[in-house]
């Protein structure tokens, strides 16, 4: 899967030469540049699928995207609207000063499980205490990607990473963060889910769990989070296609999907 | 306009709003939480943002989104606070936008104590964080100097997109002094062009502290060398007092600066042609005026709340051409006319008597 397959419904169809319609294009939201992710990576499809949502609520010119240390610290290059990129971790705390301060603008922010699950948890935490409207994309692929493969806090029970090289074992190491369900209990927070990449119809999902997830910050409503699971295959050590098998067969049974959250005025249309 | 009299954590607050503040962000800790307090009623009252974060890493970090934002945005701390505050500061030097922060020192290091001390000196001065950068500190030495320097702060952070940091001892935040608020300043409502704003009828803006490649992250630091030269260049601030014929110089800054005036004029009047030196900047440090002074007295005095920080530029600025004593106190205790007085008579001694003097930097 690249990002070139997914089917996007982003585009009002202009009629175009000989008679043909114009049924896909990139989104404007996207910028036109080369991918410095691994093949078989899918930080590139959440991309997309977050340019064709900016794109389809109209809110490019309103937009700041936060990015996180991690492979996606470029992921600003991407976009074609405004970017920073924060310390590891601090990504909610700097969005909380951009979004608090100027608050007709939307504001995401886009992390890996290691930024934050691991060294971000405070910062998360205390932006969904205080209900900031901000929009949070948590890409969880189990490790550390940038730096290697380490063990992140997301890391399934067992799992062999360069850091934990007998396999994760709880007793020494912990159990598995399920970061998404706890922040869901929080009352400032107004979406919250967790959805998969491995198949065309999980990627659909995605995309519509990251449209609610603005659509909190937009409405006022309060924090919305998707957490998407997502390959590393390099750092898994297999291959793309084995990479998806890996999402369905090892992390789903520990990272069950689902809506944790809906806000009433969510579930209107 | 009339005196009032303010408290000084309470002054640094309003004197902030009055200087164009927009946006405050802080947490809670001693000697200068009456600045988060006061913000906390005034700024809603106001209409600007207020938010007590999480911790200071939180804090700072709000500040950094803030300012690039492009909005006029500070944090104030005391130094343990300040220490978890160096890697956003580091990254908002390295991004450069603009931010202010208060530093009302407190005894370390670890926990230390709530009493005052100048003991951030290095950690201001010399290291805000990881990488190669100072950040503008400005040192007043008493309530009426702190309200006027915190009028420059955010000029100062706007036109060199740096951090501008003001710091004092707790005593600074603690006092009450009769002093003159300045009036609200004026400010244009249009973001700089920098600014994260929203891509609306221009290409995106960015602003990242991410330079890979090592000839692009060497053309920044270049880029911030010629800036912070540019900024010792312009902007050194200093004071002297009764240094026309002295014969010894004392350096403090700081309410240390403002404890050995009262020395200097208790030494006058014992017939002790002795002057002052007060650096208002820490940095820049006003490297040339020191240095110059130092070619035409007989000896230094540095006098510091703390165990000799700003004693090694003073050794370093003047090459220790003339004998430099040091009078510190730590943990709290702030060094008095009797603390200066007798070493200010030891260095005299050292330097008229150089055989019969004991040995040269007493501790
Ligand atoms: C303060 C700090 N500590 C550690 C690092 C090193 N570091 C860079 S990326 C990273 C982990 C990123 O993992 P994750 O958030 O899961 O994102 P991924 O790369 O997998 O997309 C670490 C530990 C850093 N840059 N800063
Ligand atoms: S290391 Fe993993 S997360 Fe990073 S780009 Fe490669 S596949 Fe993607």
């Amino acid at each position: 899967m690249t990002i070139d397959t997914i089917p996007t419904q982003t585009t009002s169809a202009p009629p175009t030469l000989d008679g043909m319609q114009l049924v896909y294009q990139a989104p404007e939201a996207l910028a036109e540049t080369q991918t410095h992710y691994c093949p078989g990576c899918t930080h590139g499809i959440i991309h997309r699928l977050i340019a064709e949502v900016i794109d389809e609520l109209g809110v490019r010119e309103r937009i700041i995207g936060v990015m996180p240390v991690g492979c996606a610290v470029f992921a600003y290059d991407y976009f074609n609207f405004d970017g920073t990129e924060a310390a590891h971790g601090r990504a909610p705390a700097m969005a909380t000063g951009i979004k608090r301060t100027m608050p007709d603008k939307v504001v995401f922010t886009y992390q890996g499980d290691g930024d934050i699950a691991s060294i971000g948890g405070n910062e998360i935490l205390a932006a969904c205490a205080r209900g900031e409207k901000l929009t949070v994309i948590f890409v969880n692929n189990a490790v550390f990607g940038m730096t290697g493969g380490q063990m992140a806090p997301t890391t399934p029970a067992g799992m062999v990473t360069t850091s934990s090289p007998y396999g994760r074992n709880v007793e020494l190491q912990g159990s598995p963060i399920h970061l998404t369900e706890m922040l869901a209990m929080m009352p400032g927070v107004a979406y919250a889910a967790r959805r998969s990449l491995h198949s065309v119809a999980e990627i659909r999902r995605t995309k519509k769990a990251i449209r609610l997830a603005f659509d909190a910050q937009i409405k006022g409503l309060g924090l919305g989070i998707v957490e998407v699971l997502s390959t590393c295959p390099t750092n898994w050590r297999i291959d793309p296609s084995e990479a998806m098998d890996f999402i369905r067969d090892i992390m789903m049974p520990e990272y069950p999907l689902g809506e944790f959250k809906i806000h009433e005025e969510l579930k209107k249309h | 306009m009339t005196k009032q009299l303010w408290k000084g954590n309470e002054a640094l607050a309003e004197a902030a709003l009055r200087a164009g503040a927009e946006a405050y962000f802080g947490y809670p800790i001693t000697p200068q939480t009456e600045l988060l307090e006061y913000m906390s009623r005034r700024m809603p009252e106001l209409h600007l943002v207020f938010l007590q974060a999480e911790s200071e890493i939180g804090a700072i970090n709000m500040v950094y989104g803030a300012a690039c934002a492009g909005v006029r945005v500070l944090s104030s701390s005391s130094s343990p606070g300040i220490s978890l505050m160096q890697e956003g500061l580091s990254y908002i030097a390295a991004s450069e936008v603009p931010a202010v922060l208060v530093d009302i020192m407190r005894g370390g290091p670890g926990l230390g104590n709530i009493q005052p001390s100048q003991g951030d000196y290095f950690q201001m001065v010399k290291s805000s964080g990881h990488g190669d950068y100072h950040a503008i500190v400005l040192a007043p030495s008493s309530l009426q100097e702190a309200v006027d320097l915190m009028q420059i702060t955010f000029e100062l952070a706007f036109k060199y997109r740096h951090i501008v940091a003001l710091i004092g001892d707790g005593s600074l935040g603690q006092m009450m002094e009769p002093l003159e608020m300045p009036p609200f300043k004026i400010w244009p409502a249009e973001r700089p062009a920098w600014a994260l704003t929203g891509a609306k009828n221009r290409p995106p803006n960015r602003i990242s502290s991410l330079y890979l490649g090592a000839e692009r992250l060497e053309a920044l630091n270049l880029r911030l060398q010629q800036k912070l030269n540019l900024i010792r260049q312009d902007e050194v601030r200093y004071e002297t007092m009764m240094i026309g014929d002295a014969d010894y110089l004392i350096v403090a800054f700081g309410t240390v600066g403002r404890i050995a005036k009262s020395a200097v004029r208790q030494a006058r009047a014992a017939g002790i042609r002795v002057g002052l030196f007060r650096p208002i900047t820490l940095w820049p440090y006003p490297e040339q005026q020191l240095a110059a002074l130092s070619k035409t007295v007989k000896g230094i005095l540095v006098v510091e709340m703390n165990a000799g920080q700003m004693l090694e530029d003073v050794q370093r600025i003047t090459h220790e051409r003339v004998p430099i004593h040091f009078v510190g106190r730590m943990g709290g205790t702030i060094p008095l006319p009797d603390d200066i007085l007798p070493a200010l008579r030891t260095l005299i001694e050292t330097v008229e008597h150089p055989q019969a003097s004991p040995s040269a930097v007493p501790a």
